[in-house]
């Protein structure tokens, strides 16, 4: 079934799943590159000491982890535009697939980046507060013992839980069908609607996932060996 | 070199330094000894501005270490310090835990920062163990490792805060070893220890604290044959038992 022709497009259907896999592809790696750079910034501001911005760093961390997902994705495509006046004549002119992606790149990464701020400081918390001294009493300054002590092994330590969200961060992607974003299960949605396949549809979407998650999995495996310290951390997830 | 003057220090209400007043000459080995809890470490930890104090003044080579004004980080380059975990970087080779605040702190070149941080690490006999990571190494060679690091920032003195507490007994002397060349080198220490023997062996002046005061500042002589308080008395009573 997935060879015959759609009814609109001019395509068949499994180029419709395709289509969609780019879609959940292109959100959750944009998502997640935002979600990393904001999560790391945030996880480690919030380790230094510094009432004011430990207290912005919390605030930041209960707001996006407190609302659920899916209320966030409405908030950014359909309330927020109508706070900004040029967002909204842009939302209003725009290619709407190209507002529903902003949407949910935003959406997703901002949502990751409070879970990923977490394991960042936790990963920080972890280290022994000799190692910030030892950095300290070489004359280091503090955002060199940041960059050249903590963080290194902060990340090291928090490869599995980073790998885990990274995998969320994927599977969450499907909540942009809500706002209208021809990802993948909103393709394989749509087949489904089209053959009364719903089986087979969301089969096919199913084994994707999986296909990507997996290949999401043994990326982070590999970097855990590449990175993995001789004598400190013995071995990656094999 | 190190001057320490009627130094207070509080953590919320537990007053842990009370009055603290000492002092370490160019080319003295002053070891501060005490019981757990005295406030040695936290003491020799106020030297480099490791930890903040709320009294008094100290200042190293002349320069206030409490002052708002003063460059911490230039400071503590110039100050050598090991820990009782020796806290060398454990994702880095026993080569980049040398050559790394050589080359961001002091603008070393690499190569130039690789070469200084070799020799030490041959003075202190592990040439061999260059290309391993730390957690390769037994405690001992990590402390003499830890060491040779604070050496290569070429310090004007060397703080050392219990350096063999960790460490398995076989290994103390490793450790004991290099800092008494060290000492003998002229280089100007100031080492928090329970180790008495490298105190009579090396020490200029031995310090003894108690609940945060210095009770006893007395030369080596005078401390190990009759030390004038009472609970000096009672401590090395005790720990030169064994």
């Amino acid at each position: 079934m997935f060879l015959q022709d759609a009814p609109e497009g001019g395509v068949q259907y499994w180029e419709l799943l395709v289509s969609g896999l780019g879609w959940t592809l292109a959100v959750s790696a944009c998502a997640w590159v935002i979600a990393l750079l904001l999560g790391s910034a945030i996880g480690t501001l919030r380790t230094t000491h510094r009432a004011w911005v430990t207290r912005v760093g919390n605030a930041w961390v209960e707001l996006f982890r407190n609302i659920p997902l899916l209320v966030q994705m409405f908030l950014w495509y359909f309330v927020a535009p109508e706070f900004v006046p040029a967002l909204k004549s842009w939302v209003i002119a725009a290619d709407p697939a190209h507002a529903q992606f902003l949407s949910a790149v935003l959406c997703l990464g901002l949502f990751t980046s409070a879970r990923i701020a977490e394991q960042v400081r936790a990963g920080i918390q972890s280290l022994p507060q000799g190692q910030r001294l030892a950095g300290m009493a070489l004359g280091l300054r503090e955002p060199q013992v940041y960059r050249y002590v903590l963080l290194p092994m902060a990340f090291r330590i928090i490869i599995p839980p980073l790998t885990s969200e990274t995998m969320n961060l994927i599977k969450n992607s499907s909540i942009a069908l809500t706002i209208g974003l021809a990802e993948l299960t909103f393709r394989a949605r749509e087949i489904g609607e089209y053959t009364f396949h719903f089986f087979e549809a969301f089969s096919a979407a199913t084994l994707i996932y999986v296909a990507i998650a997996m290949a999401a999995n043994r990326v982070m495996a590999l970097v855990e060996r590449r990175t993995a310290v001789p004598g400190y951390i013995a071995h990656g997830a094999k | 070199m190190i001057t320490i003057d009627n130094v207070s220090k509080w953590y919320g209400a537990f007053q842990v330094l009370d009055g603290c007043t000492t002092g370490v000459q160019k080319g003295d080995v002053v070891v501060v000894c005490g019981p757990s809890g005295s406030g040695k470490s936290t003491l020799i930890k106020c030297v480099n501005g490791l930890e903040p104090f709320q009294q008094g003044d100290i200042t190293v080579d002349g320069i206030p270490v409490g002052s708002p004004g003063t460059d911490l980080p230039k400071l503590r380059s110039r100050v050598g310090m090991v820990f009782q975990h020796f806290e060398l970087f454990p994702h880095l080779s026993i080569t980049q835990n040398l050559a790394l605040a050589q080359v961001k702190v002091l603008k070393r070149t690499r190569d130039e920062a690789v070469e200084r941080g070799l020799k030490l690490l041959d003075r202190v006999g592990l040439a061999a163990q260059r290309e391993k990571f730390p957690g390769q190494l037994s405690g001992g060679q990590q402390q003499r490792v830890a060491i040779a690091r604070a050496l290569s920032m070429d310090p004007i003195c060397m703080l050392f805060d219990e350096p063999t507490s960790a460490l398995d007994p076989e290994m103390i002397n490793e450790v004991l070893d290099v800092m008494v060349q060290l000492a003998s080198d002229g280089m100007t220490m100031m080492v928090v220890t329970h180790e008495m023997g490298f105190a009579r062996k090396v020490a200029h002046r031995v310090i003894f604290m108690d609940h945060g005061r210095i009770v006893e500042d007395a030369t080596k002589d005078d401390f190990f044959g009759k030390p004038h308080s009472e609970r000096a008395q009672q401590f090395l009573a005790k720990i030169l038992q064994h």
